[in-house]
């Protein structure tokens, strides 16, 4: 299985306080152990959320509003995806990973991504649809 | 925390150390069995301890030192008991010096060597292959007997047994726990990706069951892959072998269709493929080439595979490139099939006369008489060539030939629409 592994930002990260280079260090360090196992597929540190922009959705009105926000707790400060065997190997793997945010609490959410198997009995009818319209397209246009 | 929470605990810890533990005690016992053995007696310790005292801070130190601690009594014992018989005293001379050393700085050890030596021990070439999977599974990949069995549907008590003879067989060969001298690295390493690709394909295109695919043996691959990559980076193969699975893998979710049937390469709605992976696939590509080293057959089948992940439409597929990876290919590895993907290839590139010519040439190969590919290729070139009747022909053979439902029911499906011809079969 896949997840994603979110740190969630702290007024440090967002006021764009960059990381020690202790914790530079030690991060990857850390990083070096996931792709060593086989685990890392991706991740990346985020911008504060000041050098961000949001898209509200309302209908058919695409609004966009610039950062900074709020509820920084919230906010998303930077990413992994990882491939794991379950959600108690990915849980101690965080356990693992140098404390991101040292000095404060913080928080890292692991979120499980949704495999094909994942899609239950409801979306099958749709996609069945959709794949029969878009099979109707092709030969019609050959 | 409750005893079911550790234990998912102690699982989790185990998938991740075990490996490593293991290829570290099998460097100082010299034999992977009995370190297996002492692994398991420290997970067992841990199990009966951990949900009283709790989670140690670093558990694969405690889980080190705990087998540590089992391995020194035993190569004791072994070594008294040895002496009291007298025989195999030089061999133990060498044992007890591994038992005195400073066994605890070497848990600060980076274990890349050992873990190494661990794959080349269970891909060793004097082991069957059957045999050869589940020992790797199992101590590389921290599953259990029951796991391996549920993987490939087969009883639990024959993949012990498999893995019982095949730590024995290791023991009575006097299999070195080392990595291959240089004149052997080749084959061994041929020999450790075969196994790991192995795996994957039997995920990918499981030859049991109702499923078409199992996703654990292909993320076991995959992982495993990986780690070989890291520890042999100056590998092209090893790198050409994790990209030709990544590159795979990312379609996973685009080649079976709603109701379960197989959907080719060049009909796959290409924003279901896994990007992630395909990036992953096309870097590993990248440092294959990097190696400066000449590319191998795993190698050249990636490149392929990124020829398709590279194009956003089918109509964008480079396949004069794919031609020419085809005439490599057929170089290093001849073989009816891989000539049979090259006139396809060969087809769309450069239209299906030229590519019905080099069909025709292969319509006498023994090894591809009963093979259902070769007349669905010949068909599928036919109807291109708008000679209709022949291709029904073909089609209907190749649905008599193949032994998977759902493929004959395509193309049963192609056989009745012949003229709404497809783009080219291309193996995915």
């Amino acid at each position: 299985m896949k997840v994603m592994v979110i740190v969630k930002a702290t007024e440090q990260s967002e006021a764009g306080e960059m990381p020690s280079e202790k914790l530079l260090s030690e991060m990857l360090a850390f990083n070096e152990e996931l792709v060593k196992s086989g685990v890392m597929l991706a991740g990346d540190g985020l911008h504060p959320s000041s050098k961000g922009v949001r898209v509200a959705f309302s209908g058919s009105d695409r609004k966009v509003i610039n950062g900074p926000f709020a509820e920084t707790k919230e906010l998303i400060a930077g990413y992994w995806v990882w491939q794991v065997k379950s959600m108690d190997e990915a849980i101690e793997w965080v356990k693992r990973i140098p404390n991101p945010m040292p000095g404060t609490e913080s928080v890292i959410e692991v979120r499980p991504i949704f495999e094909t198997e994942d899609f239950g009995e409801e979306l099958t009818p749709e996609l069945r649809e959709k794949e029969q319209r878009l099979r109707a397209q092709v030969e019609s246009s050959q | 925390m409750t005893t079911s929470a550790v234990g998912r605990t102690i699982d989790a810890v185990w998938r991740i150390e075990s490996a490593r533990l293991i290829a570290g005690l099998a460097r100082v016992v010299r034999d992977v069995g009995l370190a297996e053995d002492l692994a398991q007696e420290a997970l067992v310790a841990a199990l009966e301890q951990w949900p009283e005292s709790g989670v140690p801070e670093n558990p694969g130190a405690w889980l080190m030192a705990t087998a540590r601690h089992r391995a020194i009594d035993r190569l004791r014992r072994a070594e008294v008991h040895d002496r009291k018989v007298g025989e195999l005293g030089r061999e133990l001379e060498i044992r007890g010096a591994a038992a005195s050393r400073d066994l605890e700085a070497e848990v600060d050890d980076p274990f890349d060597d050992d873990l190494l030596r661990l794959i080349f021990t269970t891909c060793h070439p004097v082991l069957s292959t059957d045999a050869r999977v589940a020992l790797t599974l199992r101590l590389l990949g921290g599953l259990t007997t029951k796991e391996i069995a549920r993987a490939y549907l087969i009883p639990e008590a024959t993949v012990a047994q498999r893995i019982v003879r095949a730590k024995r067989t290791l023991s009575a060969a006097r299999v070195p726990f080392d990595v291959p001298a240089r004149d052997e690295l080749a084959d061994r390493l041929a020999s450790v990706l075969e196994v790991i690709y192995l795996i994957f394909n039997e995920g990918y295109a499981a030859s049991a069951g109702d499923a078409w695919m199992r996703p654990e043996l292909i993320e076991e691959a995959q992982r495993l892959g990986r780690i070989l990559a890291e520890l042999l980076p100056g590998e092209p193969e090893v790198h050409g072998l994790v990209a030709l699975m990544e590159l795979h893998a990312s379609r996973s979710r685009a080649r079976t269709g709603p109701g379960g049937e197989a959907v080719l390469l060049l009909d796959q709605d290409r924003s279901r493929w896994d990007w992630t992976l395909v990036g992953r696939g096309l870097l590993a590509l990248e440092r294959a080439y990097e190696t400066g080293r000449a590319p191998g057959p795993y190698t050249i089948q990636a490149a392929i595979s990124a020829c398709h992940a590279r194009a956003r439409q089918p109509d964008d597929t480079d396949w004069e490139s794919i031609v020419a990876l085809y005439d490599a290919l057929v170089q290093l590895m001849p073989s009816p099939v891989v000539e049979l993907n090259r006139a396809v290839a060969v087809g769309m590139a450069f239209g299906p006369e030229d590519a019905l010519e080099l069909v025709e040439a292969l319509r006498d190969e023994p090894a591809l008489r009963d093979y259902h590919l070769l007349p669905a290729v010949r068909g599928d070139l036919l109807a291109k060539l708008g000679r209709s009747e022949e291709a029904r022909a073909e089609f209907e053979r190749a649905a008599s030939l193949t032994q998977n439902d759902r493929e004959r029911a395509v193309l049963l499906g192609r056989s009745a629409a012949t003229l709404a011809a497809r783009d080219g079969i291309v193996p995915d």
